[in-house]
């Protein structure tokens, strides 16, 4: 199969890659961003913009089968208008040249964050939930629109086989992502009175995920979970930093003061109220089984991302 | 149970999925039951000196639904109806109450009741916990049964109709239960319902003293036998109706006579209020 990743230059998308490409099929990738090894390693890598001409000639030449659509940011990355573009004109470009070029299958790889962390909601998220309290975290609102988006492309896209993944945090080796920056530091901030539940998954259970998700030709929404949630204290106890409860007030005026992480104000409801999925969906359609333990991947990330000296 | 085992011992033979880190899915945490246990163990013992009747009715194992009267104006009844469970069952269950919502909007409550799991009422929440086999507290009074005033303390508010269609559809039993002497313990004069709003809640229980705080007054729970209705949970309104008048008539069946009860144990002495 020839599996196109836009995005690819990312810390899992290279892994997808390897790992596709280890499997026999042919892998190439588009991505602002360089990988230079990546021609020795047998994959392609056409540096360029998704949303440019030029990402449309790769889809005209390179005639993918199947497409892993990884091109989305974060507000820990890109801040600003220029992550709503990002997100949201590449995406649309993404599907647009799906449709245009033949592609059989697209995954979307979007985020449980989707489901946004508020008082009243389920614990458990279920696959057909809609997003809620956008308006306390609108640093969430292109993701989630890129995502509601790619899921119109299960009617409006009938050739196009689709499926939208929602994923959890990723956490362990190499120590990337949003939830690792956010345990970067000795002392993570916590809400006083709050502990909520956090989803994470080792880098390599995201992958095989992904190829399941994509041996499976996958169509419709799905939930991705490893293993059970577990309490933000606990993760931070057990990666070795020093958790620091501060009411919400005070902890509004010290973000990104003091040696603790920026993070936007709306965020603060996310260490406040837990977002954890319901992945049944995806179990029963894939037969996932993950293969890190939560006590594994945070060994992992403590061995990989040590508590800062001093 | 045996007043020699100890609480963390009840709480370490909860048949509950806990991780590595004593933590099972829901986020529930055996160190905050254990210690909720330990506090909620002495006013169960000796501050309400609790009367526990028909435990043997609860199953040992397997959903099920308690679904009982509120009584009292603050949460006592729940808590006290959770300490059964775990100090009168053997093996001990950990009953899950379905909570008001605002329960979760303020700091502590809301990590003290996610840790103990006592999740907001939502049929999510109850549907997915009953089809994992775990007990669910109900009080389908809502806050309406809280809000009853001390000469009310033995009636019954009106009855959501939610937990039935549940219960069909999960088929669970319903194990019906009375709770006595939580409108003794706080006598409610007057509900402050301005004040409640103020500080986020539906109401704030005003008593002959002020403040809301639980006299030592003796508390009794009597349960009754389960009850199973069969059906899809998609019936007409007034199918479903039948049903919730069917639990509504034990429960007041069952404070009728535990009120008798008591009465008969008690003529001669000082009758509880």
């Amino acid at each position: 199969m020839r599996v196109l990743i836009p995005g690819i230059a990312g810390g899992i998308a290279r892994k997808l890659a390897l790992r596709l490409h280890e499997a026999g099929h042919q892998v190439a990738g588009v991505d602002i961003r360089p990988w230079e090894e990546a021609r020795e390693l047998g994959i392609e890598v056409f540096r360029g913009d998704v949303r440019k001409r030029a990402a449309e000639d790769v889809f005209r030449r390179w005639r993918p089968e199947a497409v892993v659509h990884m091109a989305t940011v974060t507000a820990f990355t890109v801040p600003g208008a220029e992550r709503g573009r990002i997100n949201l004109d590449g995406t649309k470009a993404v599907f647009d040249h799906c449709a245009a070029h033949g592609v059989k299958h697209v995954l979307f790889v979007g985020r449980h964050t989707f489901y946004g962390a508020a008082p009243d909601s389920p614990l458990y998220h279920s696959d057909d939930e809609p997003p809620r309290a956008l308006e306390s975290i609108p640093e969430l609102a292109d993701l989630v629109a890129a995502d509601l988006y790619a899921a119109t492309a299960l009617w409006r896209l009938p050739k196009v086989t689709t499926a939208i993944l929602r994923l959890p945090y990723t956490l362990g080796q190499p120590g990337t992502g949003t939830l690792a920056s956010f345990l970067k530091g000795r002392r993570v901030p916590l809400v006083l009175g709050y502990d909520p539940l956090f989803h994470v998954l080792q880098e390599e259970d995201v992958v095989a995920a992904l190829m399941l998700a994509l041996q499976k030709e996958l169509r419709g929404i799905f939930n991705v979970a490893g293993p059970p949630p577990i309490p933000l204290s606990v993760i931070v106890r057990e990666t070795g930093r020093m958790g620091v409860p501060l009411p919400a007030p005070v902890l509004r005026m010290l973000l990104g003061r003091g040696g603790f992480p920026k993070l936007s104000v709306g965020a603060l409801d996310h260490l406040r109220f837990p977002i954890v999925v319901d992945n049944r969906r995806f179990l029963e359609a894939t037969g996932f089984e993950y293969q890190y333990s939560v006590a594994d991947i945070l060994r992992l990330y403590r061995e990989s991302a040590p508590v800062p000296r001093g | 149970m045996s007043q020699s085992e100890s609480l963390e011992a009840r709480v370490e033979r909860l048949e509950l999925p806990f991780n590595e880190f004593g933590v099972d899915p829901y986020g529930i945490s055996k160190r905050h039951v254990r210690q909720a246990l330990q506090m909620f163990a002495l006013l169960y013992r000796y501050y309400f000196r609790v009367r526990c009747f028909g435990i043997e009715h609860i199953p040992a194992r397997g959903r099920g639904m308690l679904v009982g009267n509120h009584s009292g104006g603050v949460a006592v009844d729940g808590a006290m109806v959770l300490t059964s469970t775990m100090l009168e069952m053997d093996p001990p269950r950990l009953a899950q109450g379905m909570v008001e919502r605002f329960l979760h909007n303020f700091p502590v409550s809301s990590l003290w009741a996610s840790r103990t799991g006592q999740f907001t009422g939502l049929p999510e929440h109850a549907k997915r916990l009953l089809e994992d086999d775990r007990l669910l507290m109900i009080f389908p009074e809502g806050a309406r049964g809280t809000a009853k005033l001390y000469p009310q303390r033995y009636s019954l508010v009106d009855f959501g109709t939610g937990f039935i269609r549940l219960a069909l559809q999960t088929r669970s039993p319903i194990i019906p239960f009375a709770f006595l002497g939580g409108g003794a313990a706080i006598p409610t004069v007057f509900n402050a319902r301005a004040l409640g709003k103020l500080l986020g809640v539906p109401y704030v229980p005003i008593t002959p003293y002020l403040l809301p705080l639980p006299l030592p007054v003796q508390l009794e729970i009597h349960y009754g036998e389960p009850l199973v209705f069969q059906g899809t949970g998609d019936e007409e309104d007034h199918v479903i109706e039948g049903y919730v008048a069917k639990v509504k008539a034990r429960i007041a069946g069952l404070i009728e006579r535990g009120r008798a009860e008591r009465h008969d144990r008690r003529s001669g002495r000082r009758l509880l209020p």
